[in-house]
């Protein structure tokens, strides 16, 4: 019987499992294990309209803490970090020595930003994934700083060095990678988004890495004056934000027995263990679609991927049975200048790429990506409509040669 | 049921069109459409869906 449920972690993953399990009819008790003490809140907007200033935290909390919601879902928030799991007992322990007992139990830790080396407590130096994290940056974005250095190229960093310009702010973007993105969407495309940039007044460093900080003051009280980069130049600045990808939350599970590797490894109806599932960016599952196993730090999947372990609890609490695979086509957006990217499936650089419409040129296109003969994703940039009428060749599959015409038909 | 949808929260990225392409329609002008303001009954899960997953929290449902 599934009669207590633990929620790790109360934001877009955990709450959405909450009112799953809710809109479900679990009547049982919903215990919210949340490190953070405000109201939980959306990520996307701390790198675009709250870091711009155009909106306030009030406007981005998320519908399921709003009181009226909150108060129907009827749940038991406890403020605090969890530090352990004890799997025999079925506790999850808490910093302050607090256990709570659950039957089923939902992981939703989410992930952590990486830094650099001699990062510390240097003052001016930021990363950006809590409301905290954006209000104490937009505070010295709001202070005209000479110039801002933002170090890493891909989504939240190019977002932060576009909001940046929107302030008209001075910015360098540093990217140890030949394109923004190589990695993900190629060169071809990297090279779009490195114009895209540049057109906007973006100092852009590509190929170079970081090498270390210029500060001034004593001890504790230290500043970043600057950036020096492997090229052996020295960028001036008062701002620094680092956007090196994220490393997810699975410290506090080290020594349970979950197997962890990148992520909470799961199977394929999100479990790590009985009756305990992952959700969002913390869950690494194995992917028939796209084989192998995939980790995704999408807000979309945040949302889909706890609908679906909620739903995998409440079925079969306890035993390996019952449940449908979580397999889904990803889908993403960056907001980026007055650009809008989206891509739904996955890519890498070694993809077959075909643009179905527009053009690089233009900034407005559709391009397909292509693996072992099938199409495997879609990627538009300010073509919202077409990313989603192409997903569906994704979600089939579709060979290549007949994705390619089945697309152009569909765009035309 | 009514559907309703805050132009000025939409940013027209189509997450709607995806899952109720009766109702929603994000147009060549980039604007989204709402095809069908008072959709048959059966439709409510996947315009509920739509509320849930539209990630400017634009559209919501009215009873009327
Ligand atoms: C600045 C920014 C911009 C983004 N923009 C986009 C975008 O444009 N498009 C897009 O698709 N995605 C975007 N994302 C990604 C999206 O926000 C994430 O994928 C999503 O937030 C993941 O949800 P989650 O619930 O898995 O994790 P999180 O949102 O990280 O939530 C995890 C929660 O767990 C809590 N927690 C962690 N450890 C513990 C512990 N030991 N005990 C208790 N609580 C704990 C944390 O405090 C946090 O509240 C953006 C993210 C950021 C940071
Ligand atoms: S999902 Fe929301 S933001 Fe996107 S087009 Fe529909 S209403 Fe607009």
């Amino acid at each position: 019987m599934l009669g207590t449920v633990a929620i790790v972690g109360g934001s877009l993953g955990g709450l959405t499992a909450a009112e799953t399990l809710r809109s479900e009819g679990f009547g049982g008790r919903i215990i919210v294990i949340e490190a953070e003490s405000v109201t939980p809140y959306d990520r996307p907007p701390l790198s675009k309209q709250v870091l711009a200033g155009d909106w306030e935290p009030d406007r981005i909390v998320l519908p399921a803490a709003r009181p009226e919601r909150l108060a129907e879902l009827d749940l038991e928030w406890k403020t605090g970090h969890a530090v352990g799991l004890d799997l025999a007992d079925r506790m999850v322990g808490l910093g302050d020595g607090q256990r709570v007992g659950f039957d089923g139990l939902i992981l939703a830790t989410g992930a952590t930003p990486r830094v650099l080396p001699g990062m510390g407590d240097l003052s001016g130096v930021h990363v950006l994934r809590t409301l905290q994290d954006c209000l104490v940056l937009r505070a010295e974005l709001d202070a005209s700083p000479s110039r801002v250095v933002v170090i890493g190229a891909g989504f939240i960093g190019s977002e932060v060095a576009a909001t940046c310009r929107a302030r008209g702010l001075s910015v360098t973007l540093v990217e140890a990678l030949a394109t923004p993105l190589e990695r993900v969407l190629g060169s071809a495309l990297g090279t779009v988004l490195a114009d895209l940039h540049r057109d906007h007044g973006v100092d852009l460093r590509l190929g170079v890495g970081f090498a270390g900080f210029e500060t001034s003051g004593e001890g504790g009280d230290q500043r970043v004056t600057g950036v020096r980069l492997s090229d052996g130049s020295l960028v001036p600045c008062d701002v620094v934000v680092v956007g090196i990808g994220v490393t997810p939350n699975t410290g506090w599970l080290a020594g349970s027995g979950l197997d962890l590797n990148d992520g909470v490894v799961v199977d394929d109806r999100l479990r790590a263990a009985p009756g305990v599932v992952a959700v969002g960016d913390l869950a690494r599952w194995p992917s028939a679609r796209f084989g192998g196993s995939m980790r995704v730090e999408h807000w979309e999947n945040a949302i889909q991927s706890a609908e679906h372990a909620a739903r995998t609890l409440m079925v079969a609490p306890e035993s390996g049975a019952g449940g449908e695979a979580y397999d889904p086509v990803p889908w993403f957006w960056s907001d980026q200048y007055d650009r809008k990217i989206q891509l739904a499936g996955t890519c890498r650089p070694d993809d077959a790429i075909e643009i179905v419409e527009g053009s690089l040129d233009e900034r407005r296109f559709v391009a397909l990506f292509g693996r072992e003969d099938r199409v495997v994703g879609v990627l538009g940039m300010n073509r919202p409509r077409h990313v989603m009428q192409l997903r569906v060749l994704v979600e089939e599959g579709e060979a290549w040669d007949a994705g390619l015409a089945r697309a152009r038909a569909l765009v035309s | 049921m009514r559907v309703v949808v805050d132009f000025d929260l939409c940013e027209s990225n189509a997450v709607c069109m995806g899952i109720a392409p009766e109702v929603f329609e994000v147009r060549d002008d980039d604007f989204l459409y709402i095809l069908d303001e008072h959709p048959p009954e059966e439709l409510r899960p996947k315009i509920e869906e739509a509320v849930r997953r539209c990630p400017k929290q634009a559209i919501s449902i009215a009873e009327d």
